[in-house]
């Protein structure tokens, strides 16, 4: 049971970056704008958070530098694609190489070093309940945000008018744009959630996953979360499913290495890849329901006409 | 304040010429602020950086061991974003390539003579060109997204050689390093000038790609028919232009290119296979493209610009004792500049106070638009 329990604890510390990141974008997809530079932003949340906790000896501090610095990341994204009305894709992609190189000589300093972790929730009496203490009450304070999260971010986007207008952004910027609605002011709040939930995301690496600073140490978990956007439909309780489903994989195949199963460590380590691979071609198969559920203006660049 | 943009009548021919040196000026100025800020003289730091890599001869060839898979991959990478198709996994091509490419030097060292150089090269275009099928097939079999299935083949393709060179094909006289055998004489690159330097074919395999390419996208059909494809789908089908076909064409290209690209490496710049075989040359690639606007000659000018990237990084380690990580910095913000300067060609930009732009000035746009 212990063991069921541990596994499980597991899953859901490989999940939640992945979910975060993911939601993130979700939003900013919604919005109909395409960020593929989340593996960038998370990066350089998790040189931040690191950087800062360790300066400072607070993690707590890291965790808000983490956030802070993936938004303010993401703000370069959004003058380029939303000001400049550049290319999204390439923009993106610029913006992961950047991230990548900027956070790799910002860390040099930090390599090797021990990092401050974020302490587990202990609610006393409720944590130590058998089983169901652990999962419920004993897990790292980014878990929390995480589901916080996916709740906050379903409820905002179906339930409230703001997210009523955001969808209705990123279905058609020029008839939102006909109706006053400020497309551009929306789509920059829109990408710096984003950027700031990848910030998160790489916090939560750097400051709970493994506590330290370690050049890419996001290896690809950026590129993975924009692949559960487009699993989830656009969904928020379904990026959630899919972020625990990846956890699971994740874990799964360093299990598997641990137990010495007679598989080279290099093709389980590559099993997350191929899944996400295997995913993305099980859910865009149906070209019409794809084609429904993808915000339509999704990247397009969008310059106002007066 | 904030920023407007006002669509230009036509393309701003100006713009188009200018915007690759207006971004690489931003970028030495950018780079300059950021010395300044590590605490380096901005003007030290740009003679150690752009300078002193190319002051020798020897140095010039190095630049060309650099330059020629930058220049290789990203000819092919301009093929796939003139036709909208986003291959982000040259890197993995690459890889994928010189695996196969040294198959005969790994597997049968003993099999020499003139044909084999040919052989590898041949096989290493091939690994890449099946390699960058995959997403092509999955595009548009399954409709996947094929920029995320492409780099995902990134992370697979490095893990592979990572297995191979630590495994089955490991160079079991090798002190348990995770390398193959070196390449016997016949499978490595011959050098260009050996007497003055390193440079191998590798750069005029890139030169003449180039070119066969630049051929292809503005003199024949099929360049044609992928620019129509690439700028409107629709109009490319009425045409009778298959996209399908069109996705593969692009895809096995750039792979090839990318993977001759890698053989090209492996059997020239460093003689055997190893667990890392590029740094990251299949993601600067496209910078390079962006950088050359997509232009196989400008792409060749781009390369030469991105390799000396690499060469200050180094040389900005060694004399200024800062990381080598500021080359991937300046290669990033390149990109950002180069993307931001194309805006110039197709908009003008205006500054508006924060107040809604009065309807005066709507006007004299008219009489400019007409």
């Amino acid at each position: 049971m212990d063991m069921t329990v541990s596994i499980l604890l597991t899953i859901a510390t490989a999940a939640t970056p992945l979910l975060i990141a993911a939601i993130g974008e979700l939003v900013v997809e919604r919005s109909g704008v395409l960020n593929l530079g989340v593996e960038g932003m998370m990066v350089m949340g998790a040189v931040a958070g690191f950087g800062a906790g360790f300066l400072t000896g607070s993690p707590w501090i890291g965790l808000v530098a983490a956030i802070v610095v993936g938004a303010l990341f993401s703000l370069l994204f959004a003058v380029m694609t939303l000001s400049l009305a550049t290319n999204q894709v390439a923009t993106g992609l610029s913006l992961t190489l950047l991230g990548l190189g900027l956070s790799g000589m910002m860390g040099t300093g930090f390599v090797g070093l021990p990092g401050e972790r974020l302490p587990n929730l202990y609610i006393p009496v409720l944590t130590d309940l058998p089983v169901v203490g652990k999962l419920l009450f004993g897990q790292d304070p980014i878990f929390y945000i995480s589901i916080a999260l996916v709740f906050g971010v379903s409820w905002f986007l179906f339930k409230t008018r703001t997210g009523l207008t955001l969808r209705s952004i990123g279905d058609s910027h020029t008839s939102a744009h006909a109706l006053g609605i400020q497309v551009i002011k929306y789509r920059y709040l829109a990408v710096m959630f984003g950027g700031a939930c990848a910030g998160l995301a790489g916090g939560h690496l750097s400051l709970v996953y493994t506590p330290q600073w370690v050049e890419n140490m996001t290896a690809g978990r950026g590129w993975i979360a924009l692949a559960l956007v487009v699993f989830s439909s656009w969904r928020p309780l379904r990026v959630l499913a899919g972020a625990y489903i990846f956890g699971a994989v994740w874990i799964g195949q360093l299990h598997a290495q641990a137990f010495g199963i007679p598989v080279p460590s290099q093709f389980l380590s590559s099993l997350p890849y191929l899944a996400t691979i295997v995913v993305l071609v099980i859910i865009s198969r149906n070209k019409r329901l794809t084609m429904m559920n993808t915000p339509a203006s999704l990247g397009q660049a969008f310059v106002p006409d007066r | 304040m904030r920023l407007e943009l006002v669509k230009r009548p036509q393309r701003s021919m100006l713009f188009s010429a200018l915007s690759p040196f207006i971004a690489f000026a931003l970028t030495v100025v950018a780079g300059a602020i950021l010395f300044a800020l590590l605490g380096i003289n901005p003007l030290t730091a740009f003679y150690t950086y752009f300078i002193s890599p190319i002051t020798e001869v020897w140095q010039l060839h190095e630049l060309a061991i650099k330059a020629a898979p930058l220049i290789l991959i990203a000819v092919g990478l301009s093929v796939c974003f003139r036709s909208n198709i986003w291959n982000i996994g040259a890197e993995g091509q690459f890889v994928f390539g010189a695996i196969v490419g040294s198959v005969v030097p790994v597997l049968y060292p003993e099999m020499q003579g003139p044909f084999v150089l040919p052989l590898m090269l041949l096989m290493g275009m091939v690994g890449g060109a099946v390699y960058a099928a995959i997403p092509a097939f999955l595009k548009t079999r399954f409709n996947t997204n094929e920029i995320l299935t492409s780099l995902m083949l990134v992370y697979v393709a490095q893990l592979f050689l990572d297995w191979l060179v630590r495994g089955p094909w490991r160079d079991p006289k090798g002190f348990n390093f995770p390398q193959t055998v070196q390449f016997n004489p016949s499978a490595v690159l011959p050098e260009l000038m050996p007497m003055s330097g390193r440079a191998n074919l590798g750069f005029v395999f890139a030169l003449v790609a180039a070119v066969l390419v630049w051929i292809l996208m503005s003199r024949m059909l099929k360049g044609f028919e992928i620019r129509v494809l690439g700028s409107s789908p629709r109009a490319g089908r009425f045409a009778g232009f298959s996209f399908n076909r069109m996705v593969f064409f692009a895809f096995m290209l750039s792979g090839a290119l990318a993977g001759l690209a890698g053989i090209s490496e492996v059997s020239g710049a460093i003689g055997q296979l190893q667990p890392s075989i590029s740094p990251g040359y299949g993601f600067t690639a496209i910078i390079v493209a962006f950088l050359g606007r997509l232009n196989p000659l400008g792409i060749v000018a781009a390369g030469l610009v991105l390799g000396l990237t690499y060469l200050g990084g180094e040389a900005a380690q060694s004399v200024l004792g800062i990381s080598d990580k500021v080359a991937r910095v300046f290669q990033g913000m390149l990109l950002f500049f180069v993307l931001g300067c194309d805006t110039l060609i197709h908009y003008r930009i205006r500054l508006v106070g924060l107040a809604p732009a009065p309807k005066l000035d709507a006007s004299p746009k008219l009489e400019e638009a007409n």
